[in-house]
């Protein structure tokens, strides 16, 4: 039996380090195109001060990049490391797009970098344009394909289970390509990325507006930064809403657990703005509901139902139960692959493995099951009400938060008043964390909404980590702690420095605290 | 298109191709990264140093994680196996690899010396340990690890730590540091010039000597004492993978057989040797765009002899040796394997010519005079 001590460590490792690595991706993702468009204006303008805000921007980025180069080779080596039956499971399918990423988006960008930085003095304008467009292309590009990766695990489409080796393997990578959960996912986590970047330019500037110095340079900043910002708020809402949690039944239980929704509603369903969730009588104890915005939201209809938890919760009992043949036909063919009954037997009920395989987590036998450990499967189907119903509802607010922001930011930028709007500003500097409040919970409310499976329906998260001992992973994750933590604190240390010197860190002369004489 | 046989052995050889790419790129800025600390005596000097690979490190690592993502996608249970057998090791590379970015970005964002030693101190654990690491893993592959299947092909790594710290891996991780401090000072005299440039000459000959005489004894060890393995059932290399379904010796001398089976087999360590001798002659000689040449050379050879010897074996097992991973039996689908072959060919040559195009855009001498002039803008 796996420890169920090894699952939760393993599982608390991979979380730290995966948030913790997102804290810095967004940014990246975002940053990139903002400094194309401040250098397209520079190429088309040839100002001067263009080519600085490339520079100065380009630096908070380059110390905020470096920590996501670090975190990121974490992410790649966990897998082997710690999920090594994950890997061996699902990696026919699962690392391909990771090796694809490497060669198409990694290089590209981690290639392209380097002459953003240091190719100034070596490149024509148009040159170093050029150079800084496809370092924005590949970080994009890397995100493309690590959230069809992540598509995948959430909805896994174009493979089947092979009992010869054991494993998942490809039939269709296409699908895998164009799987509706990865491209809404894509969409939406770029989108954010986006807004992450220009909260953070747009927070910056104010914070030298309200200080009043290096105006001219904050100006033209905030001013690109609302643009920027809210269009990338309005695509993160419209693009990345709900309309991907339809697809595929993963998404069908999240989209449950994070609406509270215990009952199947007649179509069109109500949207639960707020409510107290109860998980021991599978209901809400309190709520407030908007009649029809759910239903078409979830599913751009007003005939189309959306299941509810207990619905979902009977629908798996009877995958669970067929399951639990298909994983002793397996075992059967494990041991004698001739075993045509046996082969009849699981080609009947191969649908169901991964649903077998979940009794796993209670007992060695699934054929012995008890009907107390198939109701703990069962329940384990859908993840905690809780924490998916607030983790979705504060991120939502922190979005539209963020759009009224922008929303304002670009009016009043269009009347050329902004400057003046202290309040405008000083809720633009407040707002800096917003963005990555709101894109960890995202990650919290995707991946731990995904549970109990690491590929939903295929592979239970408890049968996907490496045979280590707990003390191995508590090792590991002191490590990881103490190494993000140091780490952190240093990078915070810089970009505090950083933002204070402002463009003055150039040391060209012309800005806050500089002495011309001196430069 | 091809049939499943050839594609695994062609992804046999493109892994290699992966990791002599990572050997030469990631190497020499990892040798660079290693020799920091005793080439530059002072700060000018080593901001010298680290800005001769300032623009290009991050790309070279991404031979790294691109070797590793195709291991992922070509080999899962080697994949799988490696990393959580390896696990202390693994941690142990990665967080030595931490100190590179941050090294590298953070070290000159601010005047103070201690802050800028630490930092030093850091691109050195950073470009020395996995090295080592690597060779140690290298050298184990040799020996066999102990690890084994369960009837769900689940492995379990039955060995310690410390275990992998024997007389023979120690040896290769040497060797593999000594290779990659020979590339790095290959590459650090092209780019340097004056004192810096005759530390490198001196620090390119003795690691260029040692790297001979460590590849020498590796050998002559495998040769005389070191049971090798060899697979006694039928192969099928058009068969489903599945490591349980043959059977393995183990065998002193077994890991010499390709030599005496493939005629051409045994001129990848004779280009070796010569590689390494003309590196060390043609930077005595103030050849250093040669010696480069040469010593990547030597990184092919050394990795391809390594993988011409353990030939059709990736991961042996000691413990359960028909457990071990051959490339016949820890393979992708054929279906992965010919998707992925493609997408190499298409990128592969893209990312050679855009290299090589950075490379030339940077090229040159760094000066001390360059970093006093652009203080603010490079490292």
């Amino acid at each position: 039996m796996i420890s169920t001590e090894l699952v939760d460590i393993s599982r608390l490792q991979f979380a730290v380090t995966a948030l913790y690595h997102f804290l810095f991706v967004p940014l990246t993702l975002g940053m990139t195109f903002m400094l194309v468009t401040m250098e397209l204006t520079y190429l088309i303008t040839s100002k001067q001060i263009y080519k600085d805000m490339v520079k100065f921007w380009g630096k908070l980025f380059g110390i905020n990049f470096a920590l996501g180069v670090t975190t990121g080779i974490t992410m790649e080596f966990q897998f082997g490391t710690n999920w090594a039956y994950y890997s061996h499971y699902v990696g026919d399918i699962f690392g391909a797009p990771l090796a694809i990423e490497g060669l198409m988006a990694f290089f590209l960008e981690s290639t392209f970098i380097g002459l953003f930085f240091f190719g100034w003095d070596k490149l024509s304008k148009g040159k170093h344009f050029m150079v800084t467009v496809f370092m924005a292309i590949g970080s994009n590009l890397s995100a493309l394909w690590i959230l069809i990766a992540n598509g995948w695990m959430q909805n896994p489409v174009g493979s089947e289970f092979s009992f010869t080796t054991m494993r998942m393997e490809m039939s269709d990578f296409w699908a895998i390509v164009f799987n509706p959960v990865a491209q809404a996912k894509f969409v939406h986590t770029v989108s954010a990325g986006y807004v992450t970047a220009s909260l953070f330019v747009l927070g910056i500037s104010s914070y030298y507006i309200l200080k009043g110095r290096d105006l001219e340079f904050a100006k033209r900043s905030f001013r690109m930064a609302a643009g920027f910002g809210f269009a990338s708020a309005l695509s993160v809402i419209v693009l990345g809403d709900e309309s991907g949690y339809t697809v595929g039944e993963a998404q069908q239980t999240k989209l449950a657990a994070m609406e509270a929704m215990w009952h199947t509603e007649a179509a069109p369903a109500g949207f639960t703005l707020f409510a107290i969730p109860n998980e021991e009588t599978q209901s809400n104890d309190y709520e407030i509901s908007i009649p029809y915005v759910m239903g078409l939201i979830g599913t751009r209809s007003l005939t189309k139902t959306i299941p509810g938890i207990i619905e979902i919760k009977a629908k798996n009992r009877e995958r669970i139960i067929n399951g639990e043949i298909a994983v002793k036909a397996l075992e059967a063919l494990r041991k004698n692959k001739n075993d045509a009954a046996a082969l009849v037997l699981f080609n009947g009920h191969k649908e169901d493995l991964g649903f077998g395989l979940l009794l796993k987590k209670y007992t060695e036998d699934v054929s012995a099951a008890t009907p107390a450990m198939i109701q703990l499967a069962v329940d384990s189907t859908v993840p905690k009400v809780a924490p998916m119903f607030f983790g979705f509802r504060i991120m939502v607010v922190l979005g539209f938060g963020m759009l009224a922001l922008f929303s304002l930011a670009l009016l009043y930028s269009i009347k050329g008043t902004f400057f003046h709007k202290r309040w405008l500003l000083r809720w633009a500097v407040l707002f800096i964390p917003a963005p990555w409040i709101a894109m960890e919970l995202g990650w919290v409310v995707a991946e731990y909404g995904r549970q109990p499976w690491s590929i939903y329906g295929v592979l239970p998260t408890h049968l996907s980590a490496s045979s280590l001992t707990p003390a191995n992973v508590y090792g590991s994750l002191a490590g990881f702690v103490t190494f993000y933590t140091v780490l952190l604190i240093i990078e915070m240390y810089l970009m505090l420095k950083y933002t204070r010197m402002g463009p003055s860190s150039l040391g060209t002369g012309r800005y806050h605290n500089e002495n011309p004489a001196a430069a | 298109m091809f049939d499943y046989e050839t594609l695994k052995l062609i992804w046999w050889l493109l892994v290699g191709a992966l990791l002599i790419g990572f050997a030469i790129m990631d190497g020499h800025d990892m040798g660079v990264g290693a020799l920091l600390p005793f080439v530059g005596k002072n700060d000018d000097e080593r901001r010298v140093v680290i800005n001769t690979v300032a623009p290009h490190w991050d790309g070279n690592q991404v031979w790294f994680i691109t070797a590793g993502g195709a291991i992922f996608a070509a080999w899962p249970l080697v994949y799988a196996t490696a990393f959580s057998g390896f696990y202390w090791a693994m941690m142990a590379v990665l967080w030595a690899l931490f100190f590179r970015p941050v090294g590298f970005d953070y070290r000159s964002k601010v005047q103070n010396a201690t802050w800028r030693n630490t930092w030093d101190w850091g691109l050195f654990i950073g470009g020395a340990i996995p090295p080592i690491i690597f060779g140690v893993a290298f050298g184990n592959l040799f020996l066999g690890v102990p690890f084994q299947f369960d009837d769900t092909l689940r492995s379990t790594y039955t060995g310690t730590f410390w275990a992998l710290l024997n007389p023979f891996a120690l040896l290769a991780g040497v060797l593999s540091l000594s290779m990659i401090v020979f590339q790095g000072a290959n590459y650090l005299m092209i780019r340097t010039e004056g004192d810096i440039y005759k530390r490198v000459r001196t620090a390119s000959f003795w690691s260029g000597a040692l790297t001979f005489a460590l590849f020498a004894l590796a050998g002559f060890w495998l040769m005389k004492d070191i049971g090798g393995y060899a697979i006694t059932s039928y192969i099928d290399g058009n068969a489903l993978p599945d490591p349980l379904d043959k059977t393995v010796v183990k065998e002193v001398g077994a890991w010499m057989k390709n030599y005496s089976l493939y005629a051409w087999a045994k001129w990848v360590p004779i280009t070796t040797f010569i590689a390494i001798v003309l590196g060390m002659l043609l930077s005595r000689l103030h050849k250093p765009g040669m010696a480069f040449i040469a010593s990547s050379i030597t990184c092919a050879g050394i990795i391809g002899t390594a993988g011409v010897s353990l030939f059709p074996f990736v991961m042996p097992s000691s413990s359960d040796p028909r457990s071990s991973l051959t490339i016949w039996d820890s393979a992708s689908s054929q279906m992965t394997l010919g998707l992925m072959l493609g997408a190499t060919v298409i990128f592969l040559p893209l990312i050679i010519v855009y290299t090589s195009w950075a490379y030339k855009v940077m090229s040159g001498k760094i000066t001390t005079d360059f970093i006093k002039a652009n203080d603010k803008s490079v490292y």
